[in-house]
């Protein structure tokens, strides 16, 4: 039996803390730094995505509309707006969750396929609008984000953007699990598996899923700005459709519901495309294949379904 | 003044009239039972009263306030809860955590203080907790606190879902046929229930088929037929009304009259 002082959700926080020490210490090269930031922040989303999916049982399709919101903030912000880089992001957060709040009151009364087209709906505007105000985002070449500078300190080096994108992710995911541990986190489990009770109990269904649909939002944002600073470059594609089932993807690999799992589909979805390099022209269709493979042996993903083999055997 | 009251509820599905002018009222600790046919209505009523059907005329009244047309989480906010005749139970959550999410309107809700996971959310989630164990212990289900919900007999999710109606401290509690598909042992560990919950002070109104259950707890009764009100009052009467009798008791008669009470 662990210590009574050692909860799931501290287990979980000071295990991701470990892993991206560990790491730190293993890595060889840039290059495996330059991934695992990657990972970091495609983590950082999933991990919103997963409140919204796993915990809400709510679907988005548009996810990325929001990460690109994020990453477009830091690019457009100093251009337009003569901002700053931080405050770029914070308007870009803002942005993202009071689109969010505004959009999601009429969509999240919608429920299952309805929900899942309007929110595909809403990504596709986002992407639309970017690939295609030329003249203010730069269209579909993209457009170039200045280095950050915080405190006269110039933030550059795959090995720094490892750390910052690491502390965010572990209090991505510590944030995530105290929503999880709250009124609110028991709210979104209990309307996932019927509504009318919640509501019976005197949840307001529609506020509830608003809110979380909002944090999403700030999370994907938070991740796109992140990944914009850390590329200094961004296209439309981080807001693109593929991109959206992308996160999709990963929530649902690692373990709807598993916010470590969330983490762990980033990572399956941002290291084996790497891996499979080797395959060259073959490497979609063996990562689709893999993807099938996970979906048929480990249906509750990744985590849960690890999680679930440990527990019969112990039992 | 009623706990709860109907006045003149008429609801219509299309062209058929599922409610028509039909009235009543429960009194703060007093168990009232609603009875009837299949489809005369009771659960139409119930789902009116609770906020999920809007009704076409009449009005319903919550300690003499008007609260018709409110939503389902306005009514419980002023203190109605219910239970499902078909189970809605949180079945990915365990029965405690059931109970919990039925604390919901006796939790602060701080959005900071959730995400920053604050003191006072940490201690609150004790309170929570804690009453909710009481609540289990109170419907005999204590014992099963950290079992997933999914994995509980149906007798014992008639229970968890009166413990979870009963943690949001209502002053009136709808129970839909509680004792529907209970073996005999357990339809009287809920007959126990439901009249420690009115000596609580809180107004149960009941739809039931049990009829010896019905008779044996229920102060009043309101006997509906395709959707009117056939009769009203004490079980004596109701007992004894002819036309009762030949829309609805006849098949349960020797039942009733079996019941003490």
């Amino acid at each position: 039996m662990p210590p009574e002082w050692l909860t799931p959700r501290r287990a979980t926080v000071g295990g991701l803390a470990l892993l991206v020490v560990l790491l730190w210490l293993v890595f060889p090269s840039g290059f495996y730094f330059r991934v695992a930031t990657l990972v970091w922040i495609s983590g950082l989303a999933a991990v919103g995505l997963n409140l919204l999916m796993g915990l809400a049982g709510q679907v988005s399709l548009g996810h990325a509309g929001f990460f690109g919101i994020g990453a477009y903030a830091v690019a457009l912000g100093p251009r337009w707006l003569g901002l700053d880089l931080m405050p770029s992001l914070g308007l870009g957060l803002v942005f993202a969750g009071l689109l969010a709040l505004l959009v999601g009151r009429p969509i999240l009364r919608l429920r299952g396929h309805y929900l899942a087209v309007a929110t595909l709906g809403l990504g596709i505007l986002i992407w639309l609008v970017l690939n295609s105000e030329v003249a203010i985002t730069g269209g579909p070449d993209g457009i170039h984000v200045q280095r950050l500078v915080l405190f006269g300190w110039r933030v550059a080096g795959a090995e720094t953007w490892y750390w910052i994108c690491g502390a965010a992710l572990v209090l991505g995911v510590l944030v995530a699990l105290n929503l999880e541990e709250s009124p609110l986190g028991r709210a979104l489990r209990a309307l996932h598996d019927s509504e009318v009770a919640a509501a019976v109990v005197g949840i307001d269904v529609a506020r509830a899923k608003l809110v979380v649909f909002v944090i999403a939002a700030v999370y994907a944002a938070l991740a796109g700005g992140l990944l914009a600073l850390f590329n200094r470059f961004v296209t439309p594609q981080a807001a693109d459709f593929l991109h959206s089932i992308e996160l999709v993807t990963m929530v649902v690999i690692g373990g709807m519901g598993s916010c470590l799992g969330a983490v762990v589909g980033a990572a399956v979805l941002t290291i084996l495309p790497q891996a499979l390099t080797v395959f060259h022209d073959y490497e979609h269709a063996v990562l689709g294949l893999l993807i099938i493979l996970f979906m048929i042996f480990l249906r509750q993903g990744i985590v849960p379904g690890i999680a679930g083999l440990f527990a019969r055997r112990a039992a | 003044m009623s706990a709860i009251a109907a006045e003149g509820i008429s609801i219509a599905f299309g062209g058929l009239r599922a409610l028509e002018d039909v009235s009543f009222a429960a009194e703060p600790g007093e168990v009232f039972s609603i009875i009837g046919p299949n489809g005369a209505g009771k659960t139409t009523l119930f789902n009116i009263v609770s906020g999920l059907y809007r009704s076409q005329s009449g009005r319903v009244l919550l300690a003499g306030e008007d609260v018709t047309g409110l939503p389902p989480h306005a009514l419980a906010a002023r203190g109605l809860s219910r239970t499902f005749q078909n189970l809605q139970i949180f079945f990915r959550m365990t029965a405690e955590e059931n109970v919990m999410v039925g604390r919901h309107l006796r939790e602060r809700q701080s959005l900071l203080g959730a995400l920053l996971h604050l003191p006072s959310v940490a201690a609150q989630n004790r309170d929570t907790r804690e009453r909710a164990r009481e609540l289990l212990a109170f419907v005999g289900l204590a014992d099963r606190a950290r079992d997933p919900a999914g994995g509980l007999p149906y007798g014992a999710l008639k229970r968890l879902e009166i413990a979870r109606a009963l943690a949001a401290e209502p002053r009136v509690l709808l129970l839909d046929e509680p004792a529907a598909g209970c073996n005999p042992v357990e339809t009287e560990e809920i007959d126990r229930l439901i009249s420690a919950i009115a000596e609580r002070g809180i107004a149960v109104v009941l739809v039931e088929h049990d009829m010896r259950l019905v008779m044996r707890i229920s102060r009043r009764i309101l006997v509906l037929n395709h959707g009117r009100v056939l009769a009203q009052g004490r079980p004596a009467e109701v007992r004894a009304d002819p036309e009762v009798i030949a829309a609805y008791l006849g098949r349960h008669a020797a039942e009733a009259a079996h019941a003490p009470g």
